[in-house]
Parts: structure tokens; sequence; C-alpha cells
């Protein structure tokens, strides 16, 4: 059984449709995450944290939005609670036209494996594993036939060609974080969701991972969510939504770099 | 998601390996007991098939079958003219008699001392060497020639070796007869047999072992072969028709061999007995697994958390796990399955070291033992595994993304103590039921003790993390004094994570339990035993058997009384007979002079009553009495092994201590013992010198027997003391299987251990960064070890003193007395904090030997 959404993704990735930066012809496009009324409550009583304070969010096709903020503004918590990691304390999230606010944890599962690909601040690869057999356990999770070519073209697209049959011990930061970008792609994910993805790497190695990133939205339209502290990095997102104190308090749409620091300013003083 | 599992397994060769040690051990026990008792059963049922290979039929003496307690008598022997009126039976093709005692022909040491079998047989042959009568023979000549005329005899191999003795050699052989030499002509073995354990065989010829033997005239079996086309069953019957019915008994061959083959069912025993210890290390085993994949599903949190948000589901996550317990599982099990090969051997010789051996011959590795022992090394890492598996599906995926994410706890852990106490009283249950119902059949009473063990030993672990802190801060108190900030930091680290403390500890409870159990309960059978012997006996001497229980020939205790040493010499026959139909021990007393060396505790009669025993007097015990509702006056048939029966009367009714009753059942005189029995031994014969035991009254006693070499002298001090060291031998044994759970437990502690060093790593960097020095930080390893063993013995020492007031309250019916061996137990807490030094001997190393730069970078 197939969705429509699977349809739309595969004609996406055949189209290879040319990410533009126009807020306008984005909008056309359907919403594949939408928040609504989220709240995040930690703790009770006295000790109480409101991390999220109620946020509504559409997340569509094709797009990169970057979140920033300062730091403990509910970025994470956001970004979890989209991702089916947590559970809103009210609100209601649907990704792919589906709610999974109420689903457990076998179905949410199904979702993880047929929407949902992670990069992670500390690439969380398996250490026993190669780099190429870390980039496919999604997929053998899944317990699907797979794609070798898409699969060998995604390894191709990060650059780690010729560093398949390396384990993760012996590859550098950046190149454990191609993996685990390869590793996301692979299973050609809805959505692909990304926690400070160059929060642990130097400015070079940040930028090149960027790149990939970058490519991977306009070659495939690889629709993204990605949290940073990194205005370098939110500049290569079609737009911007600036949290603080689990609100969001300002949204920019194809900014430069120099917009965002000017942005962060405001917010931080906000 | 299997590759995962595999890979990961793959990636901590190490700690697999110290995981499946703990099994396969346990695995190594079950395969070793099966492999060692099924060549002694096969070299048992070579003896009897054999034996009776060539057989058709055999005939031997018609007598009553009495057996008691896993003893039976001697089959009384036949006229030698059965012999020729077997050979005149025209089915017969041919036939051969043989003479055959058990346990009379005792080879001499060349000290002059008989030689020892500890209970098995010293066998006595006479056998027909001649060409047509060789397929009887069961004997097989390694060398030299069969014995062809009196003053010569054949050896087994077996004893020769161990004595020393060569063809040529002139031996001793006392039999019925006193001591005589006899000229080594040839050495034999039993069959294809290599060796018939501690048993021995001396064969004459057969007018030799007649006299030898007191079998003039007589035979104790004809084997017969049939003629060509005459089954053996046709053979029987012609003999049953030409043969005199109340003299012989006439089976065939097979029938025979299974008849003989009875008598060796103590194979199962040892079975049964190792299989328990193998049992125990199992069952320890499965803790260290438990404890072991616990902590290792703990510290890979973020592993299965980040397979979650790769997708993995909850089924595939304790599917990952379980894989890996199934693989470990299986290789501890195959490696345990060869290790058993070599444990037997071990076994064997441990046995040899007990002097108990064994008859053996080739290796048995039967199927049977393969497919259990990979079975059960499977099956039990499995369910051991399981709990941890199911926590490791519990991880969340968000855990992949949170610092510092702990495993969650089970939903089930707010009722761990109430389960533990449910636990524990159905283990208390389970016990009271089985130790203090009386109409309970053997097999659910050992059921439900194996049962109630198990759960009281799974119910105190269980609780046990609650413990945990209280008792280390006792435990860990020296540790603070002598380790200094060492020592503290290792009393907190043990304090730290109750669970896997406990559960480390636990398994170390277990054999700790064990063997203070054992030393508890065996300290009050020494205490019993020596109290029962001080009740009955007044006597300064008490001459045995060597072995100091094996019934021996009537002739010592006659030299005794001869030679004149001893104000007061009684011997004490003793032989089974059947009273009402009752198999029993029945004694033969010297009413003259019994009361004088022992102690009647009279219920109903008086030291007068024996001179009025007479022939047809009888002193019964008091707990026989109170079984058959008898009373002073009361009738009672005593029926013999060779048919024979006397009528008596009870004339008095004494009680002796129940632990250890010298005498049997029923005690008759001696007079009318000699005329059942036709060659009555002694059980005792007790001695009574002018003055009190000295060296030299026991010297003059000692040439008294000095034709008797399986006489021994002892004073009464001394026999009780023999009889300690015989039973130590047997604890020895014990504490030596036991000591195998110990090691499994021992394996568990170098694991937790190990795993803590690798988890703190970090930790202990930074402990190096701000001034420990290795020497500390191998101190704290050791301390924590230490520590830990220490709870194990605080929670085993208690329990175990607890199941065996428990065994000695159950036992009350024996006066079973119960007094704890302290000085034991402080040995055993001794032997408890070295365990835990070993184990700390490798983690330490490892601890201190940390980069303190790498661990700080370490994630
Ligand atoms: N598991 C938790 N329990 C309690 N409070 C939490 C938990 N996780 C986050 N918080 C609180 O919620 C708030 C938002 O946290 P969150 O991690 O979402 O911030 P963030 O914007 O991602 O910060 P950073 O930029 O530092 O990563 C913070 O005040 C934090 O302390
Ligand atoms: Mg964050």
């Amino acid at each position: 059984m197939r969705s429509w959404l699977d349809y739309t993704v595969e004609v996406n990735v055949n189209a290879v449709a040319p990410a533009t930066t126009d807020g306008r012809e984005q909008a056309a496009k359907a919403a594949v995450v939408s928040a609504r009324d989220v709240t995040r409550q930690y703790g009770e009583g006295e000790t109480a944290v409101q991390a999220v304070r109620g946020i509504s969010l559409d997340v569509k096709q094709g797009e990169l939005t970057a979140i920033m903020g300062p730091s403990g503004s509910g970025k994470s918590t956001l970004m979890h609670i989209l991702a089916g990691l947590d559970k809103p304390t009210s609100g209601e999230v649907s990704i792919a036209g589906s709610t999974i606010t109420a689903l457990d944890d076998n179905a949410l599962t199904k979702v993880r494996r047929k929407h949902i690909g992670f990069i992670f601040q500390f690439f969380n690869l398996l250490p026993m594993l190669t780099a190429e057999e870390n980039i496919v356990l999604p997929l053998e999770l899944a317990g699907r036939k797979y794609d070798r070519a898409w699969v060998d073209q995604v390894i191709g697209k990060v650059g780690l060609s010729d560093r398949r049959k390396h384990r993760p011990s012996e590859l550098s930061g950046g190149q454990q974080q191609r993996v685990a970008i390869a590793r996301a792609l692979a299973s050609r994910p809805t959505i692909m969701f990304a926690d400070e993805p160059t929060g642990n790497l130097d400015s070079k190695t940040s930028a090149e991972i960027l790149d990939v990133l970058r490519e991977s939205v306009e070659e495939y339209g690889q629709t993204t969510v990605m949290v940073t502290h990194d205005p370098n990095a939110a500049a290569i997102g079609h737009r911007t939504l600036f949290l603080a104190d689990g609100l969001i308090v300002k949204e920019l749409h194809g900014a430069s770099a120099h917009d965002l620091i000017v942005a962060i300013d405001e917010v931080g003083s906000a | 998601m299997i590759g995962v599992s595999l890979k990961g397994l793959a990636g901590r060769k190490l700690r697999a390996l110290l995981t499946a040690l703990a099994i396969i051990l346990g695995v190594a026990m079950v395969s070793g007991t099966y492999v060692l008792t099924d060549t002694i059963d096969k070299a048992f049922s070579q003896i009897f098939q054999e034996t009776y290979a060539n057989t058709d039929a055999v005939v031997n003496g018609r007598g009553a079958d009495i057996e008691f307690q896993g003893e039976s008598t001697a089959t009384p022997p036949i006229p030698e003219e059965i012999l020729e009126q077997v050979q005149s039976v025209s089915s017969v093709e041919a036939a051969a008699g043989t003479v055959f005692d058990q346990r009379d022909a005792k080879i001499l040491t060349k000290e002059g001392k008989a030689v020892n079998t500890n209970g098995a047989p010293s066998f006595g042959f006479g056998l027909d060497t001649s060409e047509e009568a060789s397929r009887f023979n069961p004997l097989k000549l390694l060398d030299g020639t069969w014995a062809d005329e009196a003053g010569e005899v054949v050896i087994d191999s077996g004893t020769a070796d161990r004595e020393g003795y060569a063809i040529g050699d002139k031996v001793q052989i006392s039999t019925l007869e006193p001591a005589e030499e006899f000229e080594i002509v040839g050495l034999a073995q039993y069959g294809n047999t290599d060796s018939l354990g501690n048993a021995t065989f001396a064969a004459f010829t057969i007018s030799e072992a007649q006299r030898l033997l007191h079998r003039d005239g007589q035979l104790d079996a004809v084997s017969v072969a049939a003629r060509d086309g005459v089954t053996p069953t046709a053979l029987v019957k012609d003999l049953r028709s030409e043969l005199p019915g109340d003299v012989v008994n006439v089976r065939t061959g097979l029938e025979q061999a299974d008849e003989d083959a009875e008598s060796a069912e103590f194979t199962t025993f040892i079975r049964y007995f190792l299989l328990a210890f193998a049992g125990i290390a199992l069952f320890v085993g499965a803790f260290v697994i438990f404890n072991t994949l616990s902590i290792t599903v703990a510290q890979r949190t973020r592993e299965f958390a980040t397979l979650r948000t790769l997708g993995a589901s909850r089924r595939q996550v304790l599917g990952s796990v379980i894989l890996e317990a199934l693989v470990i599982g299986l290789l501890s099990a195959i490696i345990g399955l060869f290790a058993g090969l070599g444990l037997a051997i071990g076994l064997n010789e441990l046995f040899k070291a007990l002097n108990l051996e064994l008859p053996s011959t080739d290796t048995v590795f039967a199927t049977r033992t393969i497919v259990v022992s990979l079975l059960i090394g499977t099956v039990v890492t499995v369910l051991a595994g399981l709990f941890p598996a199911i926590r490791a599906t519990r991880v969340p995926p968000i855990a992949a993304v949170r610092e510092g994410a702990e495993l969650p706890k089970s939903r089930l852990a707010p009722l761990a103590p109430y389960f533990a106490i449910v636990t524990i009283a159905i283990a208390v249950a389970l016990l009271g039921l089985a130790m203090f119902k009386d109409d309970l059949a053997t097999a659910p009473r050992l059921l439900s003790i194996a049962g109630g063990v198990l759960l009281l030993f799974l119910g105190v672990a269980l609780i046990s993390s609650r413990v945990v802190r209280p008792i280390a801060r006792v435990v860990g108190w020296p540790a603070t004094q002598i380790g200094g900030v060492a020592g503290r930091l290792a009393k907190e680290n043990s304090m730290r994570n109750p669970a896997r403390t406990a559960a480390t500890a636990a398994a170390l409870m277990i054999g700790v339990a064990l063997v203070t159990f054992v030393g508890v309960l065996a300290n009050g059978m020494k205490e019993s035993n020596r109290g029962a012997i001080e009740d009955q006996v007044q006597a300064d001497y008490v001459v045995t058997a060597q072995d100091g229980f094996s019934p021996f020939v009537a002739g010592a205790g006659d030299a005794l009384e001869e030679a004149g040493v001893g104000e007061t010499v009684t011997p004490v026959r003793s032989e089974l007979g059947k009273i009402d139909d009752e198999a029993q021990y029945v004694t033969g007393i010297d009413p003259d002079s019994i009361a004088e060396t022992y102690a009647f505790e009279w219920q109903d009669g008086s030291n007068a009553v024996l001179a009025e025993l007479g022939r047809d007097g009888a002193i019964v015990a008091k707990g026989f009495a109170d079984d058959n509702d008898l009373r002073v006056g009361s009738p009672l048939e005593l029926l013999a092994p060779n048919g024979s029966t006397a009528l008596l009367e009870v004339k008095a009714v004494y009680e002796p201590p129940p632990f250890f009753p010298l005498l049997g059942a029923v005690s008759v005189g001696r007079e009318l013992f000699d005329s059942l029995y036709e060659r009555p031994r002694n059980q005792y014969v007790f001695v009574n010198v002018e003055g009190s035991a000295s060296a030299a009254a026991t010297k003059e006693l000692e040439t008294a027997v000095a034709d008797f070499p399986d006489a021994k002298v002892q004073t009464r001090e001394g026999w009780i003391k023999q009889q300690d060291e015989d039973f130590n031998t047997f604890l020895t044994m014990l504490y030596v299987l036991l000591a195998l759970s110990v090691i499994v437990s021992l394996f568990g502690m170098v694991n937790t251990l190990v795993l803590s060093v690798f988890e703190r790593t970090r930790e202990l960097g930074m402990l190096r960064a701000v001034g420990m020095t290795r020497r500390q930080i191998r101190r704290m390893v050791r301390h924590e070890s230490v520590i830990t063993a220490l709870i194990g013995t605080a929670l085993g020492l208690p329990l175990g003193i607890f199941l065996a007031a428990l065994v000695t309250q159950a036992l009350g019916q024996f006066d079973l007395r119960f007094e704890v061996p302290y000085s034991l137990l402080v040995v055993f807490a001794v032997i408890a904090i070295v365990v835990g030094i070993v184990a700390a001997i490798a983690p330490a190393r490892r601890a201190a030997r940390l980069n303190v730069l790498e661990a700080l970078q370490y994630e």
C-alpha cells in the first residue's frame, strides 16, 4: 500500500526539484509536518518548567526550516515533539497528514521507519558497524528490500565512497556526520530532523557538512528541520524560526547569515 | 538486526568470554558427570555381560533373598555333585563349576595390611581354567599362566600395579583362613574392563579356593553351555527338571547378568549426586549472566535508543538481546560440553584421591550428553537474559539525545520487595512441607526441597538490593579504616548501584550458604556420632575391619579371645536376616560379656536378661519394637539367608541412640547366631584391657590379630577420630564440588568489576588527574570487590545456618545435634575475602593502567 506521500517523494526525487528561496512557491506545497498549540511542561508544581508554551507551525514539502534561539528556549524539546520522540503536554502533531500524538509504540515505530530521518549532534553511530552498515541499518530494520543504486548514490553524495568499510572510530568527526546524513537520507524519509548537526565540529568541517545538507535539499527535495546556534547553518534554510522562552518570536525567510546575526541579537535581548 | 547483535558481541569479545565462563563451568559439570557415569556404567555392564557372554544358563544355590538398604546376603553354595548331574543332562554341551566370594579374599600390601577397598568387593575365585571351561572364564589373563596348583594365585593387574607386585613375587592373602603366602603366577583383568575401581580379585584353583573359602565339597555356581540348537530357555527348562529345585536356582545367563547388574545401580546415585552440583553451578551461572547482561544493557541504553530512532521496534530490540544471550549460551554450551571430557577425568581423579576408585573403560560420549549439555547451557543463558532483554525494550527513543540517559526503572520495580517476600514465604512453606510432612514420597520431597532452596535464594537475592547499603556500611567500615581515601571511595562505589552489587553478591551468597549449610550440618553429625558411640561403647578397644565398617572374619575375634590379652573380649556378629518377612540387621552378641563393653539403655529389661537369652531369646531395639508392636514376651520368626528359621521370644527392649545404633534391630545369642549363619562375621570386637588403653596393650592386641590383616585395632577414641576422618574425606569432596559454584560467582565478580571500571573510565581519569596514584586506584577496586564478597558472605552465612537448623529439626528423630562451628565460619569468611581479592586482580590492573588523558576524553 502506498500513500500519496510516497508518491510525492518519489516524484520529487526523480524530478530533482530545485529549491528556491521564494516563500510563495513553497506555500503552494503541502505541509508534511504540522503542530497545533503544542505545549510541553517538565516536572510538576514548584519545579515545573514550561519548555514549550504553545507553538503552531507547518513544515512544507521540500523546505529546509532552521530553528534558532537562546539556550534553554525549547528548540530541542520542540523538535523532539515534532519527531514523535517525545509527547506534548497538550496540542497535536501530525506527520504526512496523520496525527502521531496518540499513537502507540508500534505505530510510532512504523511512522519512524517510513517518514523520519535523524541527524544527531553526537552522531550516534553504532561503533561495531562499518560506515556502509550504519547507513543501511534503518533499511534493514524496516526489513524492506532496498534500492542499492540509491544507497550508492547517497554514499557518493556525502563523499564517503572510499570510506565504506571503515568503522566510526576510524573516521573524523566530519566524516562521521556524513555517515549520519547518509543514514538519514538512505530511507528517503518524508522529513529529516537535525539537532545541532554541526555543534560538535570545527567551522571548516561545519561548512562541508552544511554543503551536503543543502545539496540534499536542493537535489532531492529533502524536507528538513534543523536546530542550530550557527547563523551560517541557518542561512542555508528557506526560513528560520526564532524561539525564546518556549514561543516562536520571529520568523525570517531566505535570510542571510548577517540578517540572522542581527535577529539573534534582537531576540536575545527581547 | 541479527548482524547488529552479532557484530556487537564480536566487539565485546572479552566481556562475552567472561560472561560465557559462568555457564561453561556448569555445562562442563553436566557433560563431565554424564561422561563419567556412562563410562562407569559401561564398565559395569561389560563386567556382567562378559561374565555371562558364553554362558547359556547358571545354576546356583537357592536361598532367601534378603536385601536391606542396598546390602544383600550372599547366595548359599551348592553341593559339588550338582556339576556332574548338570554334565549328564543331554542338552548340555559343557559345564564348569566356580567358587566365588565377594569379600573375604584380602590381598595384603607389602607392609602386611589388607588392601583397603573402601567397601568395594575383594573377590576370591576358584576357577576351572581347563580348555573346555575357558569359555566360562570371566577373567582375561594379561600375563603369565593360570593358577595350576595349591600355593599359586592370579591377581588383578590393577592391584599388582598399585601395590608393586609382579609375576614370580610372593604375596600374602588372607581368606577365611589366616593369611598365607602365595606365588603370583599370572596377572589378569576382568574381561575387557581396564579397571575395577577399588575392587581386587585373587583367582586360585578350585580346590584351593574350596579350602580357603570354606567350600569343601561345594561350589558357588555352575555355568552351563547348551548344545547347538538348544535355546537357553529350553536348557534352563531341562536343567530345572533334572536338578533338585529346593537346593538350586537355574537362570539363563542373561537373567543372571541382569540380576547382578542391579547391584550396580549406585552409578545412578553418583550421577544424580554430581548433577545436583552441576545444577547449583548453573543456577549461580544464571545469576552471573543475568547480572552481566543487565549491566551491559544499561550501558548500551544510548545504543538501543538510537536503534529505536532509526526504526527498530521493541521486538527487534528484545530479539537482539536474546540473540546475544543465545549465542553466548550456545558457545558456552559447546565449550562446556568438551570441557566436560576433561572434567570427567578430573572428577575421577577426585574420587581416586579420596580413595574411591571407580571402574573404568573406554570413555563414553553419548548423544544424550551432547543434547542435554547444549540444551541446558543455551536455555539457562537465554532464560537469564530474558529479563535484561525486556528492560532493553523499555529504553525510549528519546534517550538517544539525552545526556547521561539511564535505563528506565521497570514498572514492576516498586513491587520487588513484596514479590521477594512472597517468594521467600513460598520457599519456606515448601521447605517446611518437605521436611515436616511425614507421608510424602521421596521424589516430591526432594523436589520441594530443591524448589524451596532455589526460591529461597531467589527471594533473598531479590530483597538483597534493599539491604546492600546497610550491609556495605558495616562491612565497608574496615576498608575506610585501612584503605584511606581509596577505601572510602570503594565503600561508596559498592553502594551507588545497589541492584548491581546485590546481584553480584547474591551469586557468591549461594555458594557461601551451601558451604555453610554443609559445614554446620556435618559438625552436628560428628558431634552426634561421637555422642552415640560414647553412650554405647564402654570398651577400651574396638576391633573392626580395615575400612571400619565391613564385617570381617570371625577368626580374628577368636584369636583375640584365645590370646587372653584382654580382660573382656566380646565379638559382635552382624548379618542380614528376615524377621516377619522384613529384612533387618541381626546381631549376634555374647550374653556373658556384652554388658561389660556395651551399655544398653533398657526400656523394659535389665542386664540380667542377657543371661537368659539362650537359643530362643531376642533383644529388640525400641524403634523396631514400636513399629512391629512387639513387647517382652512377643514371638518373632527369624529367617536366615540359607533358608533356616528360628522361633524367638522377645526378652527385653532397649533404646539405642537413633543417630548411630551399633547393634541391629534384633540381637540374639552368639550360639544361635552361629548356627543360623554358616560363615558368621564380626562387625566389631569390643575389648577391655586391664587398666586402660595403652601403647603396650595396643601392641599386644595387634600381635594377637597379626594373622588377620583385615582386623584393625583401635582405641574407642581412635575409632571415633577415624570415623571423623573418613567423614572429612566425604566432606572434602562436597566442598570441592561446591567450590565450583564459588568459582562461577568469582567470574561474576570479575565481570561486574570490569564493567564498572569500563563505565567509570572518565571518573577514573579524573581521579588520576587530581592526584590519585595507580596504587590507590588498584586499592579502591580491590576494596570494592572485597566489600561485595563480604556482602555475599553476610547474606550466605545466616542463610546456610538457617537451612542447617531446618534440616536438623527435620531429622529430629535421629537425634541430630545442632552445633555451629564458629571457627569454620571464620575460615569461610576469610576465603570469601580471598575470592574478592582474586576477583579484583585483573580489573584493578586495568583501571590503574588507564591513560589519564584518554580517559578524560572518553565518551
Ligand atoms: N528532561 C527534562 N527535564 C526537565 N527539564 C527539561 C528537560 N529537558 C529540557 N528541560 C528544560 O526545558 C527547557 C528547554 O530545554 P531544551 O533542551 O529544549 O532547550 P534548547 O533550546 O534545546 O537549549 P540548547 O540550545 O542549550 O540545546 C530548559 O529550561 C530545560 O532546562
Ligand atoms: Mg538543544
